[in-house]
């Protein structure tokens, strides 16, 4: 061993342990900034369940505002105006959805397969305010009033691309042997879509349907331009109202789609702009309602993907 | 098969044979809603060409190119749009410039480190910080967030304030509320964090195994792997989901109309009040005073829309291509 071996094997092994430290250090900064990426999360669920939980009570949930200066009311407009809101763009925007996925399932490499799953993209990262352009544009300007129908239709150009890309992961996950199965037994291509696969796939399709829609229940932006709000919706008024006047259910149904709503996110952006404390109160129970609906389905969708998931992977 | 003239006739002829040949219209159908769908999107893109064509004609381009005397006055028909592409772009790329690194550990520390019973319950956790609504982010943002993270933060900065030239994009004191661009790049942080996060995990878990278990085998630490072989290797994917990140920064409309301000007076600094496309968008298009006001105000839409557009093709190829790379062998 000279002088020059020894050197180096210090050299060595004192620069091994800088390596070592260095990787301690780099490791765990990772785990404290992953800590760190989760401190806002438990932070806000945390405060809004604290803030907003102090003026929750069952007014809140069936009454409609009071003016200001008024104790009391609450949002029931905001939580039927969700409600109808969501439902329509769901009718909406899942047949074409779903439509549309099976094909791009069945064909991924033709031309317009390539381009439905371009568009599928595309539409999933257009800005939620563009929406809101285009439903004001399609629908408002030519009706000539703010709506429902409108809002939902742009909802339902969100919900679209959530949709159409759940369902057609879910078709192919459905394993091959299924539908060779069908066929084998002499049904018709589409009747194997209809009668195996989509079955087969529906609790994916429906996980779909659940992340889509908690997606829109939270949008407001698309909103603002297309159904303004609407502080006297109550749909059981229009109901009680309708059946009284003798009318149809589709004039029901118009009356109730066919008019500004209010929704729980539309509600929550107006209430924080105003100088009232009894109305930043009650935007921070409106955060709590909304905040905790659209956990809920989040987790709920999420465990049910994964148990399906699993399963099918045998 | 029998010929159809020897089958029994029934009432429901013809129907019956729709059943039997059943997969033209059904293919025709999606094949339609397939079209449907691809045209809805070239639809978006001309509906907004449409609607602003008058201001478009009107205001010419000197309306998104960056001038010094920006003026937005409806009541006088002065509209410049620079002052909100400035902002739009400014706060998306602080933004990202916060985002990518604290993204970057996560997804490292999700893909590589994490002990496998505690990945599933971190995923989750960190998708859980995407489906919180932006007006909630707003809200929490203004009564909770400014005060005590972005205002000290933002006096913290002031100081670089004072360098010749970096200072004019740190100068003054934060308002007392905190409403600046600062808040507004803060905020979309936390909600571009998932997005990024998501697609640079994946990237590094379709890496190949073989990749990592050769810088092993020459005797690299985890860190000098991670660092010197999968992050190189995975670059454009990473690239990519910075990119993606950015798409929806730029988009994001109601937290960022709540925390940063809204004016556009005044210095181009972080620590003032700003504007966004978005923003301008979403608070004046109900209360238009003229149809070239509305034209505008569709043209910052399409503004807005193009970006986001060629950001989202440029993320999805980068991604595109870390994948088409890798071979059969992933982990799974």
């Amino acid at each position: 061993m000279t002088a020059f071996t020894v050197l180096m094997n210090r050299h060595r092994l004192a620069r091994a342990r800088q390596r070592k430290a260095a990787n301690a250090v780099m490791l765990s900064l990772t785990g404290l900034l992953t800590a760190l990426a989760l401190v806002p999360l438990f932070w806000i669920v945390i405060y809004v369940i604290a803030r907003g939980g102090k003026y929750v009570n069952l007014a809140f949930f069936t009454q409609l505002p009071r003016p200001m200066g008024v104790p009391g009311g609450g949002v029931l407009h905001a939580i039927e105006g969700t409600l109808v809101l969501s439902f329509l763009a769901a009718l909406i925007s899942i047949p074409p959805g779903v439509l549309a996925a099976f094909y791009a399932a069945r064909n991924p490499n033709t031309p317009l397969g390539v381009a439905v799953r371009f568009s599928t993209d595309v539409l999933s990262g257009v800005p939620s305010i563009v929406i809101g352009l285009v439903g004001y544009a399609l629908i408002v300007q030519p009706q000539g009033h703010y709506s429902a129908l409108a809002g939902a239709i742009a909802l339902a150009i969100l919900m679209l691309p959530i949709i159409l890309r759940t369902t057609e992961e879910m078709l192919k996950l459905v394993p091959a042997s299924l539908r060779e199965a069908s066929l084998a037994l002499g049904a018709a291509e589409w009747k194997t879509s209809l009668s195996v696969l989509f079955p087969a796939a529906l609790n994916g399709i429906v996980t779909g349907f659940l992340l889509a829609v908690a997606r829109a229940a939270g949008e407001t932006a698309p909103l603002l331009l297309t159904t303004l709000g609407n502080d006297h919706y109550d749909l059981g008024l229009i109901v009680r109202g309708g059946i009284q006047a003798h009318q149809s259910v589709f004039q029901i149904v118009g009356r109730m789609i066919n008019q500004p709503v209010d929704s729980l996110p539309l509600t929550l952006w107006k209430y924080a702009q105003q100088p009232y404390p009894e109305r930043i109160d009650q935007a921070w129970a409106v955060a709590l309602v909304l905040m905790i609906f659209v956990l809920l389905i989040n987790i709920i969708a999420r465990v049910w993907i994964q148990a399906r998931t699993r399963r099918l992977q045998g | 098969m029998q010929p159809t003239q020897s089958l029994p006739r029934s009432p429901f002829g013809s129907f019956r044979r729709v059943l039997r040949h059943g997969d033209r219209p059904w293919d025709g159908l999606i094949v339609l809603v397939s079209a449907g769908v691809l045209a809805l999107v070239l639809g978006i893109g001309w509906m907004l060409w449409q609607g602003s064509a008058s201001a478009q004609s009107a205001l010419g381009l000197k309306f998104i190119l960056p001038t010094l005397d920006a003026n937005w006055n409806p009541a006088l028909n002065q509209f410049q749009a620079w002052p909100f592409i400035y902002g739009t772009l400014i706060t998306s790329l602080a933004a990202i410039v916060l985002a990518v690194p604290i993204s970057l550990g996560v997804a490292i520390f999700l893909a590589e480190l994490c002990p496998a019973w505690l990945r599933q319950p971190l995923n989750w956790m960190v998708e859980l910080l995407a489906a919180i609504p932006s007006v909630v982010y707003g809200l929490w943002g203004i009564f909770v967030f400014l005060p005590r993270v972005v205002v000290p933060f933002g006096n913290a900065l002031a100081v670089i304030g004072r360098l010749p030239l970096l200072g004019a994009f740190f100068t003054g004191p934060i308002p007392l509320s905190g409403a600046s661009r600062l808040a507004a790049a803060t905020i979309l942080t936390i909600m571009i964090i998932p997005t990024i996060t998501a697609v640079t995990r994946d990237v590094l878990l379709a890496i190949p195994n073989s990749q990592r278990e050769a810088a092993l085998a020459l005797g690299a630490t985890r860190w000098e792997t991670i660092g010197q072989v999968l992050v190189p290797y995975g670059l454009s994917g990473i690239l990519g989901a910075a990119i993606l990140g950015l798409g929806r920064a730029l988009g994001e409309t109601m937290a960022v109309t709540m925390v940063i301000g809204n004016s556009i007076e005044g210095s181009p600094s972080l620590l003032k009040p700003g504007y966004t496309m978005a923003s301008i968008i979403a608070n004046e298009f109900s209360e238009t005073v003229s149809g070239l006001h509305t034209g505008a105000l569709i043209e910052i839409g399409l503004v807005l829309f193009a970006m986001t557009l060629l950001l989202n093709l440029l993320a999805r190829l980068l991604v595109w291509r870390v994948a088409r790379r890798t071979p059969q062998e992933a982990r799974a």
